[in-house]
């Protein structure tokens, strides 16, 4: 990579506006409700933005190029159907409870509403998740830098050895994530999450326009690429039939109300969120507002991998360093290069002798390919800034379940406020180590991570069914839900052991009980492992609610749908009201969906 | 709380778009054969720019409200708003 002068200003002075905002926020940090919530008193856009932004971590910006070069555009079902209908949901009929019911975290709404026992079931997890994707986003961001060179010429420069990039990397980025939420909290999290956003819009919007303007537009796009890559329901009634290897009851049951609800619903690293909202029909506003961008990223993040997998394939690498990269080239497809096999330096093969494509090199290529010096610094900022953003947001969830349900709840009952502040600092401090550890654990037990991953996603699976009964049928119990839990948990376990996705090995992939069902893809599988656990999670939460005690009426005001007034916006125009803004929501994402069927 | 945040991010935009259309005016031309011949650097630098400016002026200071002055508002205004919301429930 050839990165001049430019290029490395614009990093540095990225990285001089992310510490400014700790240390102009620092001031501010006087109580923990300031570091924890932000004091309650951020304006809904900036907590929209801040909600998005939160969740555009590498997984998105790298993984959803990834998918659209892969699977084509419909990969924006996992925007259109797999986040909008819960962002709107959550806002509209789940916010008056999280904001209303004045907890300061899911795990205490759920002890609010429930027991002791099921928050901390939920915060244990959720705390151990939340450490481990940081360490994951550590991770590959320490792994990019170094695959796409950044830092080579400063370490030759400064007769460094090249094997140390990835250590610098890790420690670097785990520094500057630390310093700005152990100064300004939440907030600090918040605001830098806010400049992310335009950030990534800002660096990746010239991006789509060079490349569309190249391929001939979103016609000539359609015309170089197979039809199934432009559509995104057509080919949806059948499994066989669509690039993802799902039908589409799998995919609107799995992804569009399990999977998505569950985590657009529940995931206190989002909801985080909109709890530091200033009012309630601005917390209620949060994720109406993050739905808006949230639909159009599409065409920010899916579109590169599309035009990337249509461009020819160079003979040549137009990267100037690392000259070793050309044979790669030739076996890739578009701009994507194949994966190496490290030992032999050759492209890896699958079984049918195909090589196998390194499909997150997508959207790094894609800049390689346009941005010259210049843009190129503020496009490499942007997807430095990406992964930044997904670990800021993960170790603010954490420091406050750390703080207020693990430390608080079972460690030390009756401090003082200062006390809860210092904690959650620490805590800070210790969750990055923690997410350190992690991204090293990632580099020597690849495994271990996908076995971690797997274990999180049945966990995270019958969640919301837990929350939906919780908020909406009074009689719900504190036994049922936890039971419930347990066995939806269970459920995707057993699910997980019996099926097998075709082709696949058996093990880390599933049937590792006996394979009893083959799915057409590991898709199809992931959304049915979690349709099983929600329903489980949801029968069972009945039934054992029905044979014990309920809690009396009175003590679930504010908790339960039936017993809470409901939130009045008569006196806010039109375009501030919930429900109105859902409505326009809904609409514009239906609109979308028949555009690009 | 205590800092508009449009205020960095507008200055943040302003420098990033004026170090673009600097080095988009000096830069040899030569380097924009990947960009499709276009000066992608003095385009969206000036892009850039203009956002930063609009972020700026939307929030600078009202008159008469030193920075100061505008954290003990902003923090009244805050519970202010909730006491409407609830009043009018």
């Amino acid at each position: 990579m050839n990165l001049t002068a430019i290029d490395w200003i614009i990093m540095v002075l990225y990285f001089v506006f992310v510490l400014g905002i700790g240390v102009a926020l620092k001031r501010f940090m006087k109580t923990s409700t300031d570091f924890f919530l932000a004091g309650r008193s951020i304006p809904a856009w900036i907590c929209g933005l801040a909600f998005i932004s939160a969740n555009l971590g590498a997984q998105e910006v790298i993984g959803m190029a990834a998918s659209g070069a892969k699977y084509g555009i419909a990969t924006s079902h996992f925007y259109w159907i797999g986040a909008i209908p819960a962002m709107v949901f959550v806002g509209l009929f789940m916010m008056p409870f999280y904001y209303g019911s004045r907890a300061r975290s899911v795990p205490e709404y759920l002890r609010l509403r429930f027991d002791e026992k099921t928050r901390g079931l939920n915060a244990i997890s959720f705390a151990t998740m939340t450490v481990f994707s940081s360490g994951i986003s550590m991770y590959a961001m320490a792994k990019l830098i170094q695959t796409l060179h950044v830092f080579d010429a400063p370490f030759q420069a400064l007769g460094l050895p090249m094997s140390a990039i990835f250590h610098v990397s890790i420690v670097l980025s785990a520094l500057i994530v630390l310093a700005y939420i152990f100064l300004g909290g939440l907030t600090s999290a918040i605001y830098n999450e806010v400049l992310q956003f335009f950030l990534i819009v800002a660096g990746f919007l010239p991006l789509v326009y060079l490349g569309l303007k190249n391929v001939g537009g979103w016609s000539g796009l359609k015309q170089q690429l197979p039809t199934a890559f432009t559509h995104s329901w057509q080919g949806m009634s059948s499994a066989h039939t669509n690039p993802l290897g799902v039908e589409w009851f799998g995919l609107v049951m799995g992804l569009g109300f399990v999977l998505s609800f569950g985590y657009w619903c529940t995931d206190f690293l989002v909801v985080q969120r909109a709890m530091a909202a200033d009012s309630m029909s601005a917390a209620r506003r949060t994720p109406l507002i993050a739905a808006l961008p949230k639909m159009v990223f599409p065409f920010l993040v899916i579109l590169p991998g599309l035009i990337a997998i249509a461009l020819p394939t160079p003979a040549k690498m137009s990267m100037n360093a690392g000259t070793q990269v050309v044979v790669e080239q030739q076996a890739g497809q578009g701009i994507i290069p194949a994966k190496i096999d490290e030992a032999t330096g050759l492209p890896k093969l699958d079984q049918n002798g195909k090589p196998v494509l390194d499909y997150d090199l997508a959207i790094p290529q894609m800049l390689l390919h346009y941005f010259p010096t210049g843009i190129l610094g503020l496009g490499l900022t942007a997807l430095l800034a990406s992964f930044m953003s997904g670990m800021a947001g993960n170790v603010t969830a954490f420091n406050t379940v750390w703080t207020y349900d693990i430390y608080h709840a079972y460690i030390n009952k009756n401090a003082s406020d200062e006390h809860y502040l210092w904690m959650g600092r620490m805590a800070t401090v210790f969750g990055i180590a923690l997410s350190v550890a992690a991204a090293y654990a990632a580099t020597r037990f690849n495994n271990i991570m996908d076995f971690l991953q797997l274990v999180f996603a049945f966990v995270n699976a019958p969640l919301f069914a837990t929350f939906l009964l919780g908020m909406f049928w009074k009689r719900t119990t504190g036994h049922g839900a936890f039971t419930g839990l347990l066995s939806g948990t269970l459920a995707a376990a057993l699910h997980h052991g019996l099926t097998l996705p075709q082709g696949a090995v058996v093990g880390i992939k599933g049937g590792w009980i006996t394979a009893v069902k083959f799915y057409p893809s590991e898709m199809a599988q992931n959304f049915w492992t979690a349709i099983w656990a929600w329903s489980v999670c949801f029968v069972v939460t009945i039934l054992v609610s029905l044979v014990t005690k309920p809690r009396e009426d009175k003590e679930l005001v504010g908790l339960v749908y039936s017993l809470t007034e409901k939130p009045s916006e008569g006196h806010l125009p039109w375009y501030q009201r919930p429900a109105w803004l859902g409505i326009v929501v809904i609409a514009l994402a239906l609109a979308l969906n028949i555009i690009f069927w | 709380m205590g800092m508009d945040i449009r205020l960095p991010i507008g200055l943040m935009f302003a420098v990033f778009g004026l170090l673009l259309i600097g080095f988009g005016i000096l830069s040899d031309k030569s380097i924009y054969e990947r960009s499709l011949g276009l000066n992608i650097n003095l385009g969206w630098g000036i892009v850039l720019l203009v956002f930063g400016l609009v972020m700026l002026a939307l929030g600078r200071p009202r008159a008469g409200a030193a920075t100061q002055g505008k954290d003990e508002r902003n923090e009244k205004v805050a519970p202010a708003c909730e006491t409407s919301t609830r009043s009018e429930a």
